[in-house]
């Protein structure tokens, strides 16, 4: 195989990839998780230091 | 909202020291911005050995990017990973180290760049001693950064976290392959690399700088900042993933869109251009998101200035890198390289978005990290982010102006096939919108006056309260 060709193989692997990030990402399993983890950054309030105002 | 159970005492001190320095280099590096900017349009302008334009300009470009920028960046990402992460900042002295190392690296671009120390890559200008002590502190930078979220108490890694990490590890093999040259002296070697190779590994370098440096790192920011102060969570968690995957995997690519029509194989230059065009899809995705977070909560624009800075700069992110792919396309390009519309779109994404969201996100974190409950003045806050827009936006278009005329010229034939212009007569052309250049980068400059002067009150508020620790108050276990 020469070099084009790997680079052939290079595109296919990335866009398999790509679908399986895809796939990951919007899979109804992992919603919950993912929307859990979007909140998660929310809830660090009420612990600004030391006179600031809590939430 | 309390579900915050025992917090560890985060280490605010380092975040404070770049956070405020972000500030001050943004007004140094700005300003030699502004003097080159006038330096066009009056030549003779501090036209000395040191400090003519070409000296000035690395000077001005390293002092914004890597000064103002890098210092954002740090605070912003030691923020990020101790809240995200529950976990104070592992490794405290090495982040001690890499501000001092940091702002060593600074001087020494001050002091050398105007002495004419250069290696002559753009965005890599400084010479190899320099060079070692920014991989110094770029690999302590990763050390406090990835021990930070190996040691954190939550079980996630906030998506913002992905997009700094990513930034500091390719940001450090970007620099390392880079800057692998043959010393001959103290300030004196030449690069590794030879001919089309070297010209391919330094626009590797360079456009991932943009791609890592200056996107994937203020994504994090984006992805931190632009939810907490809108005060709800991103729009779509999933679509962030796909987001930074999808931007990673592309920006590597492009590079070579800056080598067009030049030494460079023509298939290369095809596939940096067709790996831009497809960078369209990605860089809209994550601004759709930064926006779409808004959602429900647009009226918070008209009372919260620092949100607007945040969503105005997702405006211009998503102007910057629709035009990007355009001009990477050949035929575009061949009009706009080494015009002023060049220059005009790094600065649309530099001030636009760059600068925009840094300043948003340090209006956030600066109260925070002194533990007073707000900035001194809204108001003026609220100037800032209209005279940070009017400067902007006075800027890009004068740059649009002049680097279409300029393009247009430079290629205008008579009937006989003899060039219509000569190169004067364009930079004739050229003065008005060098003018309103001046007038725009120095609005933008003085909104950063009016930042260091917001921040200086709000450490003398913070002073007379007595609110500045080193590290942040632990909650106390719910009862």
């Amino acid at each position: 195989m020469t070099y084009y060709d790997w680079l052939g193989v290079l595109s296919v692997v990335m866009l398999l990839m790509f679908l399986a990030i895809g796939w990951w990402a919007y899979n109804p399993k992992n919603k919950d998780r993912f929307e859990e983890a979007a909140n998660s950054i929310l809830d660090d309030e009420g612990i600004e230091a030391p006179n600031g105002e809590k939430h | 909202m309390s579900l915050a159970a025992a917090h560890p005492a985060y280490d605010y001190r380092t975040v404070r020291q770049f956070a405020i320095m972000a500030v001050v280099w943004g007004i140094v590096g700005m300003a030699v911005g502004v003097l080159i900017a006038a330096q066009l349009v009056w030549p003779e302008l501090l036209a000395s050995e040191y400090t003519h334009f070409g000296r000035l300009r690395p000077l001005h470009t390293n002092a914004v990017i890597f000064a103002f920028g890098g210092c954002a960046l740090f605070a912003t990402s030691y923020y990020c990973v101790q809240r995200t992460c529950q976990t104070p900042l592992a490794f405290p002295s090495l982040a001690r180290f890499t501000f001092w190392g940091w702002q060593l690296v600074i001087v020494a671009a001050v002091i050398t760049l105007p002495l004419g120390l250069t290696s002559t890559k753009e965005y890599a200008e400084l010479e190899w001693p320099i060079d070692i002590l920014i991989a110094a502190v770029w690999i302590s930078y990763a050390v406090v950064f990835l021990g930070t979220i190996a040691q954190r108490k939550t079980s996630h890694i906030y998506v913002a976290n992905w997009f700094f990490a990513a930034f500091i590890l390719v940001v450090a093999v970007l620099h390392i392959v880079n800057s692998a040259v043959v010393p001959v002296s103290l300030f004196k070697s030449y690069s590794a690399y030879s001919g089309a190779m070297d010209a391919m590994v330094q626009w590797w370098y360079g456009h991932n700088a943009v791609g890592f440096f200056l996107t994937a790192g203020f994504l994090g920011m984006m992805y931190y900042f632009v939810p907490k102060q809108a005060g709800r969570p991103v729009y779509s968690y999933r679509l962030s993933i796909v987001h930074f995957w999808a931007l990673i995997a592309t920006y590597m690519w492009a590079g070579a869109h800056h080598l067009h029509y030049s030494a460079l194989p023509d298939w290369a230059q095809s596939v940096g251009m067709v790996m831009s065009l497809i960078l369209l899809a990605p860089s809209w995705g994550g601004m759709i998101n930064g926006v779409m977070t808004l959602s429900g909560a647009w009226h918070k624009l008209r009372t919260d200035p620092i949100l607007r800075f945040l969503v105005v700069s997702l405006s211009f992110y998503g102007m910057s890198t629709f035009e990007g792919p355009m001009m990477s396309i050949k035929t575009v390009n061949a009009l706009s390289h080494n015009t002023d519309w060049t220059i005009g779109h790094v600065h649309s994404g530099a001030l636009g978005w760059v600068a925009m969201v840094s300043i948003g996100s340090l209006y956030h974190l600066i109260p925070k990290v002194l533990g007073v409950a707000q900035m001194y003045s809204t108001r003026l806050i609220n100037l800032h982010f209209w005279m940070s827009t009017i400067g902007t936006v006075l800027y890009i278009a004068a740059m649009w102006v002049n680097g279409i005329m300029q393009g247009l010229m430079w290629r205008a034939v008579n009937t006989d096939g003899t060039l219509t212009y000569s190169f004067i007569d364009s930079v004739e052309a050229s003065y008005p919108g060098w003018i309103v250049r001046v007038i725009g980068g120095a609005i933008f400059l003085i909104g950063m006056l009016v930042m260091m002067y917001n921040v200086y009150m709000t450490v003398q508020d913070a002073k007379r309260q007595d609110t500045i620790r080193d590290t942040s108050t632990p909650e106390a276990q719910p009862a």
